[in-house]
């Protein structure tokens, strides 16, 4: 588990460093994650030893949004000011995107991948 | 004795202990909420933490900055937790390659239409355009989505409270949706999960079935990926056009 979590600290170091040096509009992690996926791809024996530490993150992923999910207190006198155009812009593009997603990957996706 | 209170209240309240119990705390109490519920997806743990605390703070009338101050170590542990999508990723990879066209286009598609539609449905009811500029990347994960809307010269902290809505949403309305348009397929629910509501239905998508995590967190990968490159893009060219 230790050794998953500085695996996992190591890559968003080298991604931080990445971003910082070449100046790219991408943030630091997700340039870590690409850089591990290349790794596990490459030593795919490497990805039982961090399936631990990376399910226990993630089966509390709804906990890490929720110190930047409290910031809506600070906007709430915005909200209340528009709130008509803020609730249906959410639902409406929030839906559009999903079914959108999600009928262009299930029509277009072989149904054979199953197995 | 009151004045006791009041000094360890302000001992309390100036380190991290009260800002992460409660949190935690708040977390728990959401999550015996959603299990009571059955897990309902419209018994979502992050609305329900959020509400609790936001409440909580106002009743107390501490201020939000003294609470993420506190809180920020749980914040932190977003960037090890998007690194380790990495894991199921390379775990999934050989079944995600065989679809992988369906994907992209499914997801330039629907990251298109959430963006525009988004901008449409509030310019059309008068929103105002610090509101319309940090709406565009909403359905992009939380830190990517605030870079960008840096970057096009819009609010970041704003955009980080239209995120967790937009996942809010998208988690707690996206199953039955999904199911109604008859998308049953785990990788498929969860991939659109991951890229109309981010981390948030990410969440969800785990809860649902471990594929459709994995596949969800492909998706919130890929997603901040091409938009942290092409929202700059598109709205520069508008904003020059217009």
């Amino acid at each position: 588990m230790l050794e998953g979590l500085f695996a996992l600290l190591v890559f968003q170091l080298l991604g931080e460093a990445c971003t910082r040096l070449l100046g790219l509009p991408i943030p630091g992690p997700v340039i870590g994650l690409l850089l591990l996926f290349v790794l596990l791809r490459a030593r795919p024996q490497l990805i039982e030893r961090l399936r631990p530490t990376a399910e226990m993150l993630h089966s509390h992923l709804a906990l890490l949004f929720i110190p930047a999910g409290v910031g809506v207190v600070m906007f709430l006198p915005r909200l209340r000011q528009e709130w008509l155009p803020i609730v249906v812009a959410l639902i409406v593009s929030t839906a559009v995107g999903l079914v959108v997603t999600a009928w262009v990957a299930h029509r277009l996706a072989p149904e054979d991948d199953e197995a | 004795m009151s004045d006791d209170i009041f000094r360890l209240w302000v001992y309390l309240s100036a380190s991290p202990l009260f800002a992460l119990s409660a949190t935690l705390g708040a977390y728990l109490a959401a999550q015996a909420i959603a299990k009571k519920c059955k897990f309902h997806p419209l018994a979502n743990p992050v609305a329900i933490t959020v509400i609790l605390l936001a409440l909580g703070i106002t009743a107390i009338g501490e201020d939000y900055q003294r609470y993420f101050e506190g809180a920020q170590f749980v914040h932190f542990l977003l960037g090890p937790a998007t690194v380790a999508f990495a894991v199921p990723m390379a775990a999934m990879w050989s079944r995600m390659k065989r679809i992988r066209l369906a994907l992209a286009v499914g997801l330039l598609g629907g990251g298109a239409a959430g963006a525009a539609s988004a901008v449409a449905t509030a310019w059309a009811l008068g929103a105002s355009r610090d509101t319309v500029l940090a709406l565009i990347p909403k359905s992009v994960t939380t830190p990517i989505a605030m870079g960008i809307t840096e970057q096009i010269g819009g609010s970041p902290s704003l955009t980080a409270v239209f995120c967790i809505l937009t996942g809010i949403v998208g988690a707690m309305a996206g199953p039955t949706l999904l199911t109604n348009f008859g998308v049953h397929r785990p990788a498929v629910r969860g991939f659109a999960l991951g890229t109309a509501a981010h981390g948030i239905g990410t969440a969800r998508a785990f809860q649902e079935h471990p594929e459709a995590g994995a596949f969800a967190g492909l998706a919130l990968g890929i997603h901040g990926l091409v938009a942290a490159v092409l929202i700059p893009l598109v709205v520069g060219l508008f904003i020059k056009l217009g």
